[in-house]
């Protein structure tokens, strides 16, 4: 078969960077005004200083978070349903153990390979990993949000109190996420245009 | 205007005034929201509607043990200790008001001969805490059924002795454990937890439990709140 000329596609799909952006304006929202909200009852001996959190006060806290939430959840929905439809989902796929321990390795000599649109073994962790704690921040928060009426949800993490934690621990691994991301696109600053322009590989 | 109207005019008039230190954040100016405020508005109208399709008038709040009873209890108000208003139960009367057959006013003694009931439940604050308390009294629905409350309309309004005022769903106020609470901690409420009488209602975050009440009025016309007026969420459901 002859070959014909190299067909060049996006990188990242536009529905892809959409809900990236969409994802990442509800999570700084949804944590700004969550610091806000455990500022009014802390759990641990500290507090987030006021210039690091959105609202001002709790009523304006508790109406941002509970704002965009919707954007969060429906946001994260339409990111399942777009997955796996496309078939986006396999590109997390197939992770194994000694994957992640060669990646880590390799990434923590600063050895590792990126390539765009391809991802180790460490950022398919990585992502799984935000996911997984995405879903417990938002099962976790409607445990709290409604103890009675969802009261399954709040069962399911050990009651109200408990889920408060959970819910406070899911947002700290997202923090740590977020340094990681963060972190790693400064190091590697080309991967930053293709997330909003699409960017161009040869298939 | 009715009694009820001039008074909701001043305490929403007094609501701004309380709020006006708060120069720089959200609902800063209840009178003159900005687009930001409009919004949060918006979506909170929207939360209330969703929060009513959530409720379940057959879910019950979870109850305790005695021995799992918050001692000492945690007083809260949207003053100190010291500032509370002492209600004298003797010469106390509940007025009732809006779409309600016999408005007579009712005594303590009165209230106290309609059935009573006991819940140990949790009180969750819009902070994040929570403590968890015995109360006893009537049943909300129970009451509103025997003065020949209209319970088509959408909303019970409560005053209080601190001019305290808030506004609940009448499905709500029609859940089975929704008391109107002359005792706590089995002995009658003191006046740092709402005596006389004050609303209990588990299903509701604890602000949503005006204490001392002194009028109770069922209506179609929104009656907001202490706190709703200054931007805290109405519905505030469990």
């Amino acid at each position: 078969m002859q070959r014909s000329a190299p067909k060049r596609r996006a990188i990242h799909p536009w529905p892809l960077r959409l809900m990236h952006w969409l994802n990442a304006l509800a999570i700084i929202m949804m944590i700004g005004s969550g610091w806000q909200i455990y500022d009014a009852s802390p759990l641990f001996g500290f507090t987030f200083p006021p210039r690091v959190t959105i609202g001002g006060w709790l009523a304006a806290a508790i109406a941002w978070h509970f704002a965009f939430m919707w954007l969060l959840v429906s946001n994260g929905l339409l990111y399942v349903i777009w997955t796996l439809a496309s078939g986006h989902y396999r590109k997390f796929l197939p992770l194994s153990p000694s994957s992640v321990v060669r990646d880590l390795r390799a990434a923590l000599r600063f050895n590792l390979k990126h390539d765009l649109g391809i991802y180790n073994a460490v950022q398919k962790l990585l992502y799984l990993g935000v996911m997984f704690a995405g879903l417990v921040a938002v099962l976790s928060g409607l445990a709290i949000w409604k103890p009675v009426q969802l009261w399954f949800f709040c069962d399911l993490f050990g009651g109200y109190v408990t889920s408060r934690y959970v819910h406070f621990f899911a947002m700290t691994a997202i923090c740590a996420f977020l340094a990681i991301h963060l972190m790693l696109v400064a190091l590697v600053p080309k991967v930053l245009p293709p997330m909003i322009t699409g960017g161009r590989q040869e298939t | 205007m009715t009694p009820i109207d001039r008074r909701t005019f001043l305490m929403r008039a007094l609501a701004l005034g309380a709020a006006a230190p708060l120069a720089g954040c959200n609902y800063e100016d209840p009178a003159h929201p900005d687009l930001a405020d409009r919004f949060l508005h918006m979506m909170s109208a929207w939360n209330d509607r969703v929060q009513a399709a959530l409720f379940n008038p057959h879910t019950l709040a979870p109850t305790f043990r005695p021995d799992q009873i918050t001692r000492p209890p945690r007083f809260n108000a949207y003053y100190s200790i010291s500032d509370v208003v002492v209600v004298d139960p003797a010469t106390w009367r509940l007025e009732l008001g809006g779409q309600i057959r016999d408005k007579s006013p009712w005594t303590l003694a009165a209230l106290n001969r309609l059935p009573q009931t006991h819940q140990i439940t949790r009180l969750v604050c819009v902070e994040g805490w929570r403590v968890i308390g015995q109360w006893g009294g009537v049943p909300l629905g129970e009451f509103l059924r025997h003065v020949g409350a209209d319970t088509n309309c959408r909303y019970v309004a409560f005053r209080c002795a601190d001019q305290y005022y808030s506004s609940i769903d009448m499905a709500s106020a029609l859940h089975p454990q929704t008391l109107l609470a002359t005792s706590f901690l089995g002995a009658p409420l003191t006046p740092a937890f709402g005596a006389p009488v004050r609303l209990r209602i588990p299903t509701k975050l604890g602000f949503k439990n005006p204490k001392s009440l002194v009028q109770l009025a069922v209506t179609n016309v929104y009656p907001g709140g202490y706190w709703e007026d200054q931007g805290y969420n109405w519905f505030s459901g469990s």
